[in-house]
């Protein structure tokens, strides 16, 4: 009995041993870990949270230019579902969800997954050096300023005889009659314009998957006698899986949210609501109406439907691609 | 055998002809903007006529004396970036740090909601985040009253520069964590050990450890600030106004009217596009390295 106590009172001393620190000191250590995450929570508060919270809210006002500061936004008596019955009422409603459709459809498989794909698959089969240059000559669309990057493909599209295209290849084939390409084909060069940026992004990815495959297996399928085909077809693609599965998911959404090359390009026309897509309908509505009127609430529920959908997907990236197992717990703690 | 290296050598034939046919426009684009900038007008690629009138922007305002000069504008945009990219390297290297390296309350939730900010699409956020900029810009002094970055409020350069940083935390953070892991903590602990704070062991032993990681982040943020349109275009006022950057100040004078100088445009274009450049021959392994870096977790 006093064997055990004498125990107790031993094992009792030394836990209490690190408490010998004041209760001040004590305090501070516990709430370092947030001094060195303050920055963060207050950028991340002012221009993430309190926006989230306001977006939701905004989106069941009718809050614009003429009745701010008169409408009381925040008070719940002035919430309607008016904004949503606008959108889906709205005579251009179809075809801003078809354009938006499309336009995320066919940029994602021509090029962000497509053209990522054999632009990796070709640069990790040939020369090192000059796989690692087409490689970086792709990556130069993105890198290089928007604003710039659009005129240059507004150059390309001009009409005859200032524009690129019109002049060296369709005029001498003596094809179409040199107008604005612009105008006759916008979508072929809103997907080209949005596609050659796009690519670099899963190419990158892609092709340091491939270049992470151990080389056994290639060496294994070429002594079996596969051709090149086959050794992608059944060990290359299989073997990146992930990476193409993680670049569609993330791809999609960056997408349906990327509206500044289509601003910059064409603006929604030529005709009316022609390439307007669904994040770029939401950005004209909130700041920069026809009419001089900016509707921020009713912007404000183009952009939820886009919020929500971002929320989502993010929410089952984290499951989907075990994020979650990157939270382990640190190694050094407190000393 | 030499049919066998004949076919290798069609197949290399075919890939790298691929590869060319595929990459063209870009060679196209980019050749005409230098060709246009050299000329007095061009058709197509074919100048008819070299000159170097186009490059007058860089002594005399390029649109006429009631805007501003160029060098106002670059430096906006030099001031934007550095203040952008400087914030965004200690923030998310303070915050990964505490991640890495500290257990406390909340951090498994915080690294989540950091993953899914990165994931996020921010952009959908603009509008409220037009209205937090105008609340900002009601306080005194930060709000807009600042010498060189105006204020952190509405059409002020530092405002829009904290946005951008908001955007590209989650992104730095990820990637600081990630050169924060990978550093033995030995060293940390000796220091740790002898007596120094937290605060000094991550500024003064793991900070200069790693470089790397300090300079691809910021190479990355600062050529994203510099290129940035539709943030500052959306919080800042006027097509010349006091906070006016490059990419701002090109594209109004694009859409302007039919009368667009293209040469001189272009000019300006390439000029904007120049510091790009340099650092795209400088750092090319980084910047190939980032972008795998930035989607580890997923792939």
């Amino acid at each position: 009995m006093s064997d055990n106590f004498q125990l107790e009172r031993e094992r009792s001393s030394l836990s209490s041993f690190p408490d010998s620190k004041s209760l001040f000191s004590k305090l501070k250590s516990g709430l370092l870990p947030y001094a060195f995450l303050t920055p963060t929570l207050i950028v991340v508060t002012l221009f993430f949270f309190i926006p989230l919270v306001m977006v939701f809210i905004l989106s069941f006002t009718n809050l614009d230019m003429t009745n701010f500061g008169i409408l009381k936004w925040w008070q719940p008596a002035n919430w309607t579902l008016d904004n949503y019955v606008k959108i889906f009422t709205n005579r251009f409603f179809p075809r801003i969800l078809n354009n938006t459709l499309m336009y995320v459809s066919m940029t994602l498989i021509f090029f962000n997954v497509g053209m990522a794909l054999v632009i990796a698959l070709i640069t990790t089969n040939i020369n090192r050096r000059v796989g690692f240059t087409f490689r970086l000559i792709w990556l130069m669309c993105r890198l290089t300023p928007v604003v710039v990057y659009i005129m240059m493909w507004k150059a390309l599209a001009g009409p005859a005889p200032m524009g690129v295209i019109n002049k060296h290849i369709l005029g001498p084939l003596g094809i179409g009659t040199g107008e604005y390409l612009l105008n006759t084909n916008p979508w072929l060069f809103i997907i080209l314009v949005n596609g050659f940026i796009g690519a670099s992004f899963g190419m990158i990815i892609f092709s340091s998957a491939i270049e992470a495959i151990p080389k056994d297996y290639m060496i294994a399928s070429k002594v079996d006698g596969a051709s090149t085909w086959q050794t992608i077809r059944y060990i290359t693609i299989p073997m990146i899986r992930w990476p193409l599965l993680f670049v569609t998911t993330y791809q999609t959404l960056s997408l349906l949210t990327s509206f500044e090359q289509i601003l910059l390009l064409t603006n929604g026309g030529p005709g009316l609501y022609e390439t307007e897509v669904w994040s770029l309908t939401a950005y004209h509505r909130a700041f920069s109406s026809y009419f001089g009127n900016t509707q921020w609430g009713y912007g404000s529920a183009w952009a939820v439907v886009l919020v929500i959908i971002g929320i989502v997907m993010a929410i089952v990236y984290l499951r989907v691609f075990k994020f979650n197992e990157l939270i382990q717990e640190p190694k050094i703690d407190q000393l | 055998m030499v049919l066998n290296k004949f076919r290798l050598n069609l197949k290399s034939i075919l890939a790298y002809g691929a590869l060319i046919a595929f990459s063209m426009p870009i060679f196209l684009v980019f050749l005409w903007l230098v060709i246009t900038t050299f000329s007095t007008r061009t058709e197509g690629l074919e100048s008819l006529g070299w000159t170097l009138s186009n490059w007058s922007f860089l002594w005399k305002s390029p649109f006429g004396p009631k805007f501003q000069s160029i060098w106002i504008v670059t430096l906006n945009t030099f001031i934007l970036a550095t203040v952008m990219t400087t914030i965004v390297v200690f923030v998310s290297a303070m915050s990964a740090y505490a991640l890495s390296r500290m257990k406390f309350a909340g951090r498994k939730g915080f690294l989540s909601a950091t993953l899914i900010l990165h994931a996020f699409p921010s952009v959908t956020l603009l509008i409220p985040i037009y209205f937090v900029l105008r609340w900002i810009t009601k306080v005194p002094i930060i709000g807009q009253g600042l010498p060189l970055i105006g204020g952190f409020g509405f059409n002020t350069i530092g405002g829009v520069a904290l946005v951008m940083v908001a955007f590209q935390l989650p992104f730095g953070i990820w990637i600081m964590k990630g050169f924060f892991d990978n550093i033995s903590w030995d060293m940390e602990r000796s220091a740790l050990i002898d007596g120094a704070s937290r605060f000094q062991v991550w500024w003064k032993i793991l900070m200069p450890n790693i470089k790397p990681g300090i300079a691809a982040l910021s190479i990355f943020a600062f050529i994203s600030a510099w290129n940035a349109y539709i943030i500052p275009f959306t919080f800042t006022v006027g097509r010349a106004g006091k906070s006016t950057v490059l990419s701002v100040y090109i594209q109004n004078f694009m859409s302007e009217s039919v009368m667009t100088e293209w040469n001189m445009v272009a000019a300006v274009g390439l000029f904007q596009l120049i510091p790009v450049l340099i650092f795209f021959f400088f750092t090319q392994e980084a910047l190939l390295n980032i972008y795998g870096g930035g989607a580890k977790g997923g792939a």
